[in-house]
């Protein structure tokens, strides 16, 4: 049978662009993403270079504050909101689940085209109106109301992208339910998957709410309905609860999916199936529900009720519970296995230790007391990178590095894989721990500038920035080289045991000839040993 | 075992597809949701404003689109019983009805919608900045609310159409009536959000 690489008729860039098959699709937002991923980076490494030219600036104040939005923009909305859904979602999960696509394949292709069109618009306005949006992602009113750059048309090309994420959410919970091989229950499911199907239910349900509102932002401006303007009686706190309303539950949208490549991940590398496997599978929808009840942790200084801070307090602290029973059974897991630290794990084990820095430091800022000390500084730029950047992205490489001998059928050099992982790990915690020590000591955020008592912590954290944005052409340049000149992998380079593994390496356009039938749980290394 | 072995068999997931359109649904309705929210908390707010500003709104032509959306979802689930029961003339017609009925609604739309205008109620205007804030507040809702469900009736009465030549072709059939059905969901959801925009606006007064 040929590979869904080189089938399809159509030969070229149409073969593509207009192919419905999930693989090729997650080809698509992978070469997409990552695409954006590195303009994102520069614009980051742009930033960290302007703070240490200070007199004069190397950038215009105005310019600082268009690179933050954009980079942050890019980042969240283009990078990590797809994330890994969008890439190893679309091209593993029917696999998993031992289907033959997803449920709508057409659908799926237009939220490829929906995530482009949101994507150029957005690009679009940077370059026309009067001067790039500088809102931060955040797009916060009255500001985003005010301020005379292009917001309409960013906060379009947003509404854009959250459209594209809802279409694929929608698609994964149908395949999900509708689609699983015979004899694939519920319980036979690989984590993977089962982390997809509460990510899927999170974009359905939150991303209309974060829609409507840009929406009302793009009326206000137009328009000028009111709602959210002071001056018309609107109140811009109802804006900031609508916003965190999605914009937290979507930081599990960004987690999740990481946090179920990791799942399949350990186990593969330490030889033995995964611990608590059904601990794992509903933490994932219990994070879902809790973490849709605690957006209001972005809003302890903007004057809500005390009983209303307190809950969300709570709820922030509770979310934490099932956060933790991951990262206990992935150790578990690891307990009494035999262990090989081959480049995918190494990134797998990387994600554990920066999440787990990540998750601690939200915590502290789910105390109400600590957060008005924090709020607004660097400590919370330093903390989203660590969860975002330290677990969504490196998640992204740890699966990228699992799943790429499969999805290219070439293996790459695992030195060089190894190699990149030093700069990356070293220059990560200097950029993201020295701000977390700045922003502890009073460094307020979105500044283009500093003040000479954060000066050495600024040259850390840019020198930092610098190591890592090495540690990541040098990661990415190996696999570009392994795409081009790569040795033929294996069908089971990894000795992985989910459904994938038994397919070849790339798999076949129909991916099984035969559906299978689902005899077992997954993860079963022994298999003498029954369930 | 729920696993859907059927859906294998390279032939369309007939119930896959509502399933999935049923998720669109739930969708659009927390997209209005948030519109409700914000009613319900400036409503708590500014109560006496929009009392008030209620009773600027034509409660006749809203009360008179909703009994035009009715009946439009009653020809709409018309349609589709007569589809399936082998009558097809009498379903493009329900069909067609549904559609101009819907093409009816937006007509009194216009006209109600012109009619505040030229009484200066819209957002911005001269007349609202020298009333409370509540009542700007309350037509600044008003425009979002009836304007984005006008946006949803005229994607409707687009998606009907494209039924309408499908049945036409006989791509929908009284056997393959699915597409059909699902589209009727989407009138329906269309519907219902305006049952809901009748109280809170026209007969707020
Ligand atoms: C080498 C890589 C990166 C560098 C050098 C970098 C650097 C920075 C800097 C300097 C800021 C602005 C701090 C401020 O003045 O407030 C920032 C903000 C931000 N970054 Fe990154 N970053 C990188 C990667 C990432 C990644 C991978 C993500 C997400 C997955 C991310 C998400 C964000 C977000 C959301 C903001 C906030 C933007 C805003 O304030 O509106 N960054 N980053």
């Amino acid at each position: 049978m040929s590979s869904y690489l080189d089938t399809g008729g159509r030969g070229g860039i149409a073969g593509w662009i207009f192919s419905t098959d999930h693989k090729r699709i997650g080809i698509l937002y992978l070469a997409t993403m990552t695409g954006l991923f590195f303009v994102a980076v520069v614009i980051g490494v742009l930033m960290r270079v302007e703070q240490l030219v200070l007199d004069p600036p190397l950038f215009a104040p105005q310019v600082y504050n268009a690179f933050f939005t954009v980079h942050g923009v890019i980042m969240i909305f283009m990078f990590v909101l797809p994330g890994l859904g969008a890439v190893f979602g679309n091209f593993f999960l029917p696999i998993m689940i031992g289907a033959r696509d997803v449920s709508f394949p057409r659908l799926n292709l237009m939220s490829w085209y929906a995530f482009v069109a949101g994507t150029v618009i957005v690009f679009v306005s940077l370059f026309t109106g009067d001067g790039a949006p500088d809102t931060g992602w955040t797009f916060y009113v009255p500001f985003s109301v005010r301020t005379g750059t292009n917001v309409t048309l960013g906060l379009t090309g947003v509404f854009m992208l959250g459209f594209s994420s809802i279409l694929t959410g929608l698609n994964f919970i149908t395949t999900i339910h509708r689609l699983r091989a015979p004899g694939m229950t519920w319980h036979r499911m690989p984590l993977f998957a089962w982390s997809l199907y509460g990510t899927a239910w999170v974009q359905l349900l939150a991303t209309p709410i974060v829609g409507i509102t840009l929406l009302l932002v793009i009326a206000e401006r137009v328009f000028g309905i009111g709602v959210f303007d002071p001056a018309k009686g609107g109140d811009p706190i109802l804006y900031q609860h609508l916003f965190w309303t999605y914009s937290h539950p979507a930081v599990y949208i960004m987690i999740l999916p990481a946090m179920g490549a990791i799942t399949e991940i350990l186990p593969t590398f330490a030889h033995r199936t995964v611990f608590g496997y059904k601990a794992i599978a509903y933490s994932s929808m219990a994070i879902a529900f809790l973490g849709s009840l605690v957006w209001g942790h972005h809003m302890f200084t903007s004057g809500m009720s005390e009983q209303a801070n307190l809950l969300f307090s709570l709820f922030t602290f509770l979310v934490a519970v099932p956060s933790a029973i991951k990262v206990f059974n992935w150790t578990s897991t690891l307990y009494k296995g035999s262990i090989e630290v081959r480049p995918p794990m190494l990134y797998a084990l990387t994600f554990v230790f920066l999440f787990a820095i990540g998750g601690l430091t939200g915590l502290m800022q789910g105390a109400l007391a600590v957060n008005v000390h924090l709020h607004d500084t660097y400590f919370i730029v330093g903390h989203f990178h660590y969860v975002m950047f330290g677990g969504t992205g490196v998640a992204f490489f740890a699966a990228l590095l699992y799943w790429f001998p499969k999805m290219f059928g070439r293996t790459y050099n695992e030195r060089v894989a190894n190699l990149a992982w030093a700069p990356i790990f070293v220059g990560f915690n200097l950029l993201y721990f020295g701000m977390l020590v700045l922003g502890y000591m009073g460094m307020p955020r979105r500044y283009f500038t500093h003040l000479p008592q954060y000066h050495t912590g600024h040259v850390i954290a840019s020198v930092g920035s610098f190591i890592l944005a090495a540690g990541l052409v040098l990661f990415f340049a190996n696999l570009v080289v392994a795409l081009l000149r790569g040795k033929r992998a294996e069908s089971n380079p990894w000795g992985g045991v989910t459904l994938e593994w038994r397919i070849g390496s790339p798999p076949p356009a129909e991916n099984f000839d035969v559906i299978p039938e689902i005899q077992g749980r997954p993860y079963r290394f022994n298999p003498e040993v029954s369930e | 075992m729920t696993t859907a072995a059927g859906a294998h068999g390279g032939h369309v997931d007939h119930e896959g597809a509502r399933f999935g359109m049923w998720l669109f649904l739930f969708t659009e309705i927390l997209l209005f949701g948030g519109l409700f929210i914000l009613y319900a908390a400036y409503r708590a707010r500014y109560p006496n404003e929009f009392h008030e500003a209620g009773g600027h709104l034509d409660a006749v032509i809203g009360v008179a689109n909703t009994v035009i959306l009715l009946t439009s979802s009653l020809t709409m689930a018309a349609s589709i019983t007569a589809l399936r029961t082998g009558q097809r003339r009498r379903a493009l017609a329900s069909l067609a009805g549904t559609i101009a009925l819907g093409v009816l609604f937006l007509v009194n739309k216009y006209f109600e919608w012109s009619g505040e205008i030229a009484r200066g109620f819209y957002p911005d205007s001269p007349l609202l900045a020298g009333r409370p804030q509540g009542e700007q507040i309350f037509f600044g809702l008003y425009y979002s609310m009836t304007g984005l469900h006008g946006l949803h009736v005229m994607a409707g009465i687009v998606l009907l159409a494209v039924m309408l030549a499908l049945v036409l072709r006989h791509r929908i059939t009284g056997g393959e009536y699915h597409k059909l059905e699902n589209a009727g969901l989407y009138w329906h959801l269309v519907d219902v959000i305006w049952v809901f925009l009748l109280p809170l606006f026209y007969l707020a007064a």
